[in-house]
């Protein structure tokens, strides 16, 4: 079964091949069977590779497909070669999985629009290359499917490119991500430089024997990744482009922006893992990024009115949960929570597409309202997602997946109290800011008529999603609840297993559990009082001049934007433009000119008066007596 | 007749053929002119096929292949002295692919179409000929043959500041010229054949320092002429601060000629410094190698600053063509194998890169008549073939992985930061301002709503996509499996890395 690995990126990429090549002759019907069918097929051998994972693990506990030889200069040598391990197997299973439900979706949500099959195009591209980024045994090859991924990106955020303002923020995304590529770039470089070699698990091998934990050269490699992954991953200071990133097709945000491509960046870490833990500094860093992130991101979410902007925040703050995970050294912790949060997270966002179907394309959640009734599947789905996300106790897969993250840290070996509070106030944002949205959208007065009902294509995928995003989270489950650990033991084979260090406490443990839980309670009723009982205390503080700033700030992401305009752009695009004419050419102009003026200058003395030449020779007998005189 | 010398020699018997054809018959001359140049591309492609990777070439002749050697002008040791390592046949076989489709893309050519496909040919002649010449003589020659044809091409058949461009362009090369001409007669003079005890010509001599006479072993005079030969090919890559004719004769010259010019004519400056300056100058070329990377990073990102702020799409493309030979630049600083391999390696990429974008630029101007970044918008939706392939080469340009502008990038960055770890820090700063500029670009010809005035533009061309095509699937063909062209270059450049101390 194993030897099949090779078809699971081939699949989506020669759908994209077929597709792009012929889409426009193809129709829609076929295409979609094209598009989906490449996705389906490819999450069919992914599971199928996942059982027989499990059954029979391979030697080792990873399986190496070697196809060709990529480039070999020396000592420089890489290969186009696969690696699957239980990391990379969750992320394969999480990219094919969910993406197939989310192109199934598309056929619907994407039905009336004209470039329906350069949609799908780039979709299988980014699968394909979003396969290649978790599968690739070397860094080159991790970086060829991430930029492969920002491509796609790119793409399908201008995916409607008339509108400018959506290749603004297709710009935007490339840009803002790219910056933290070259700093990841710069770290392949230098763990080529120290290693010899860009294969992954040589590097984690190898590692360990060459630099001692905190060595100099661990903490800026790992500083480096860390840039490439917040540019990918939207957390501090690169999470500027994520909103933005809105503008695409709402399946892609579900896809790209939220489910797979924006946690590349976890699975970086992830995957480097023996790097980091030589640089408790950087592991450091990472978690103070997660926990400054969620809260930033979260603040955020609050005063949003665009429903999708909601989420795409939100996403952002899940994130850095994620991150803080990582950065405590609770791997498996951050794995869990990529995995349970692609599952609600995509629910969402399917949920706020077939939302914006209904409501002729309007985002702004405050002009919708009482959808409840005319969208129940869409309702209750989205209902099970927002719970999923703001972490509803006991019922829901985000309760078990953000508990451990919350409890490790404080717990873990790199965890302290206040990276645990900044985790449990995030939660209670979360849980405000979810709430908001699903009271604003679907009770109250309805605004705008329903103008599509959704069919069995989008239902279906919601369902799937939904039951996921319930009962996902029950393979994992904390020490005070029967300490059910099946899918840590799984990963166990590719990551350290986390250790509870610091604080082993039972009893503090059930404290932070039914902190948060309450806490999770309490937020979801002061949203429902504040936007569905009494929204008068809202607008009235809103009114205020103090109340009306803050939601300003918070509205435009804390300002960062505006921050980032005048520190970086405007000089930039001001040193560019100062030297549009190429100084140095003044130099070569200069040159002829000044023949010219020779030239005139001494054709002045050519006048062809006889009295001037007279006077020429005379002047120069004088000077030439001088000198032979004084000499 | 060997077969290196039908490929060179086949265009400028083409160039007489095509002389002979009666002036009215355009077509026939059009129609002649692509057989001609098809069939240097064949013979080759079936080189390509017959060539032994294991020899190295660079300084030992038994190490050429396809050599022809023999005397020419005995009175003065001038030798007709031909052959081809890994160093010069990716580029004599790029040369005679982008001649061919150059030859495609000149097919709306209408004022004077002998004159101009006579003097094309000739100028295939004069760039083959400089590829393969193991004889400084014959390469001199050659290199001249090739200004010339050059300067008309621009001059004539040029835009409406072709006279200013092609005299910028003349002067340029011309003191490159006679800076190179200097050294060639100093080494003439200072070298000796060890065999006849003459002076010489033969290349391959000069590079044994055994044969040099004491003056020209002498540390400044070694260095004056290193400099000298340096910036006579420093005014073709175009290096800082020599580029400034580059941006004028591109925008100046025909879409054809763009493409000759930013494919093969700017790589025979790094050509020549790899050919002749490394070998025959090794020691001088360790001492200066650091200003040589600082160079290419100057290139790199001033190039790109400077694209950034243009407004005339082709000057744009020009500018990033100073920016992207600075990569090569900075691999042949390094002297280690990842990065001169990669330096090559750029050289074929770009050759291939460049002139797509120069083909994509003259298939819009063929349409709208000018060339205004700002003055087009929503092309993309009357022409969604032609945006998809023009995306596809911006990004390859930009670097993008898969397509072999990232496999030259990563093979230089490795050999550089091992060498020069802050001037790659630089470098790699200079991808996201290459990023910024090409996707503004784009966004602004492509994206948006479409321009009222192109309402009725028509969609690429078969004949244009004819001579897009290939060079886009080479791009991604050698950008996933890049091997057999590494395979060409590994012998020549290992043995010219030993060469130097």
């Amino acid at each position: 079964m194993y030897d099949f690995l090779w078809l699971v990126p081939t699949l989506p990429f020669l759908g994209f091949l077929i597709l792009a090549l012929f889409g426009k002759k193809l129709g829609k019907t076929l295409s979609a069977f094209v598009g989906v069918g490449s996705i389906g097929i490819s999450a069919l051998i992914t599971i199928l590779i996942g059982i027989r994972f499990l059954s029979s693990p391979p030697e080792g506990d990873a399986f190496v497909q070697t196809l060709w030889t990529w480039i070999a200069v020396d000592r420089f040598n890489v290969n186009i070669a696969l690696h699957l391990d239980a990391l990379s197997l969750v992320f394969t299973f999480v990219i094919t999985f969910v993406g197939f439900w989310i192109h199934l979706y598309s056929v619907e949500y994407m039905a009336d629009d004209e470039s329906f099959s350069r949609f799908f195009a780039y979709m299988n591209l980014f699968v394909g290359a979003m396969l290649l980024l978790v599968l690739g045994d070397n860094l080159l090859l991790l970086y060829l499917g991430w930029e492969g991924v920002g491509l796609c990106s790119y793409l399908l955020i201008g995916f409607w490119y008339k509108d400018s303002a959506n290749g603004y923020a297709a710009r935007k995304a490339f840009i803002v991500t790219r910056v933290g590529d070259a700093a990841m770039a710069i770290g392949l470089f230098l763990l080529f430089y120290s290693f010899g070699t860009l294969n992954i698990q040589e590097i984690l091998t190898q590692a360990p024997q060459t630099w001692s934990v905190g060595n100099n050269l661990a903490v800026i490699a790992t500083l480096l990744l860390l840039g490439g992954a917040v540019g990918k991953s939207a957390q501090l200071p690169l999470q500027v482009w994520l909103p933005d990133a809105m503008a695409g097709p709402t399946p892609t945000s579900a896809l790209i922006h939220a489910a797979t491509m924006v946690t590349a960046g976890v699975y970086l870490i992830a995957r480097m893992h023996g790097i980091y833990e030589l640089a408790p500094v950087s592991m450091f860093v990472v978690a103070i990024v997660g926990a400054a992130t969620l809260l930033i991101a979260g603040f955020a979410g609050l005063t949003q009115v665009d429903i999708k902007r909601v989420l795409a925040y939100s996403t952002i703050s899940q994130i850095g949960y994620m991150f803080l995970a990582l950065g405590v050294g609770a791997w498996s912790a951050a794995i869990f929570h990529f995995m349970i949060h692609a599952f609600f997270k995509a629910l969402l966002f399917l949920g706020a597409g077939a939302i914006i179907l209904a409501q002729h394309h309007e985002q702004n959640m405050f002009k919708m309202g009482g959808l409840a009734k005319a969208l129940p599947v869409t309702f209750w789905t989205f209902l099970i997602g927002s719970g999923s996300l703001a972490a509803l106790p006991l019922v829901t897969a985000g309760f078990y997946s953000k508990d451990a993250i919350i409890w490790f840290a404080w717990s873990a070996e790199g965890g302290n109290i206040y990276l645990w509070a900044a985790a449990v106030f995030g939660a209670f944002i979360t849980g405000f800011y979810t709430f908001r949205m699903v009271f604003v959208t679907f009770f109250g007065q309805q605004k705008i008529d329903v103008s599509h009902f959704p069919k069995w294509t989008i239902h279906v995928p919601l369902i799937v999603l939904a039951f996921f995003a319930l009962f996902g989270g029950f393979i994992e489950l904390p020490g005070t609840m029967g300490h059910f650990t099946l899918f840590s033991d799984f990963l166990k084979s590719a990551l350290p297993a986390m250790e509870e260090v610091a604080h082993e406490n039972v009893s503090l443990e059930y404290f932070s559990q039914i902190l948060t839980a309450v806490l999770a309670l309490v937020s979801v009723y002061l949203a429902y009082v504040l936007y569905l009982k009494k929204p008068q205390i809202v607008t009235n503080f809103t009114d205020t001049g103090f109340g009306k700033g803050l939601q300003q700030f918070f509205l435009s992401g804390l300002g960062f934007d505006w921050l980032y305009e005048r520190l970086f752009i405007r000089p930039y695009v001001w040193i560019a433009r100062t030297n549009k004419r190429d100084f140095i050419d003044l130099f070569y102009v200069f040159l002829p000119w000044m023949s010219r003026q020779f030239h005139y200058a001494f054709s002045y003395t050519q006048s062809g008066k006889v009295r001037r030449y007279i006077l020429g020779i005379a002047l120069g007998a004088v000077v030439s007596i001088t000198i032979v005189v004084i000499l | 007749m060997g077969l290196l010398s039908l490929v060179t020699f086949i265009p400028v018997f083409g160039a007489l053929i095509v002389l002979l054809i009666p002036r009215q018959n355009e077509k026939a001359v059009k129609i002649v002119s692509a057989v001609i140049t098809f069939i240097p591309f064949v013979l080759a492609t079936y080189m390509w096929g017959q060539f032994n990777y294991t020899m190295s070439g660079i300084n030992n002749e038994a190490q050429f292949q396809f050599v022809q050697h023999f005397k020419w002008i005995p009175a003065y040791n001038i030798e007709y002295f031909i052959g081809v390592d890994g160093l010069s046949f990716p580029m004599v076989w790029l040369t005679t692919l982008l001649s061919f489709l150059a030859i495609i893309a000149s097919w709306n050519i209408n004022k004077a179409v002998k004159g101009y496909f006579a003097l094309f040919l000739l100028l295939e002649t004069g760039m083959l000929g400089v590829f393969v010449s193991l004889d400084f003589f014959l390469f001199y020659i050659f290199w001249e043959v090739m200004l010339l044809p050059m300067y008309f091409l621009i001059g004539i058949w040029g835009g409406p500041r072709r006279e200013y461009a092609a005299i910028k362009f003349f002067l340029y090369t011309l003191l490159g010229s006679v800076l190179m001409l200097i050294v060639m007669l100093a080494l003439y003079f200072n070298v000796k054949d060890p065999v006849t005890g003459g002076h010489t010509f033969n290349m391959l001599l000069m590079m044994d320092q055994s044969n040099h006479s004491g003056w020209l072993l002498g540390v400044d005079v070694r260095l004056w002429l290193y400099i000298l030969l340096f910036i006579g090919f420093a005014i073709k890559v175009p290096i800082f601060p020599f580029h400034t004719w580059l941006p004028d004769a591109h925008v100046e010259a025909p879409t054809a000629i763009s493409v000759i010019l930013a494919g093969i004519l700017l790589k025979m400056g790094t050509y020549g410094l790899f050919r002749l300056s490394y070998p025959i100058f090794p020691d001088v070329a360790v001492k200066t190698a650091y200003m040589l990377a600082v160079l290419g990073v100057i290139n790199i990102l001033y190039g790109a600053f400077v694209a950034m702020a243009q407004k005339d799409l082709k000057k744009m493309v020009a500018y990033s063509s100073v920016s992207h030979m600075g990569f090569v630049l900075l691999g042949m600083s390094t002297f280690t194998d990842a990065g001169m391999n990669g330096a090559l390696f750029q050289m074929f990429s770009h050759g291939m890169i460049t002139a797509m974008l120069f083909l994509l630029v003259g298939v819009i101007y063929d349409r709208a008549h000018h060339r205004e970044i700002d003055g087009f918008g929503g092309l993309a939706v009357k022409m969604p073939i032609f945006a998809g392939v023009a995306t596809l080469a911006f990004f390859a340009a930009l670097g993008l992985p898969g397509m072999t502008g990232f496999i030259a990038e990563v093979m230089v960055f490795i050999g550089t930061f091992s060498v020069y770890r802050t001037l790659t820090i630089l470098a790699v700063l200079g991808i996201i301002v290459t990023a910024s500029y090409i996707l503004w670009t784009v966004q602004r010809v492509f994206l948006g709503k479409l321009n009222p005035k192109y309402e009725n533009i028509s969609e690429i061309s078969g004949r244009e996509l004819f001579t897009l095509v290939p060079l886009g699937i080479l791009v991604i063909l050698f950008g996933i499996y890049p091997i057999p062209i590494l395979n060409l270059f590994r012998a020549s450049m290992t043995h010219l890395i030993n060469l130097i101390p």
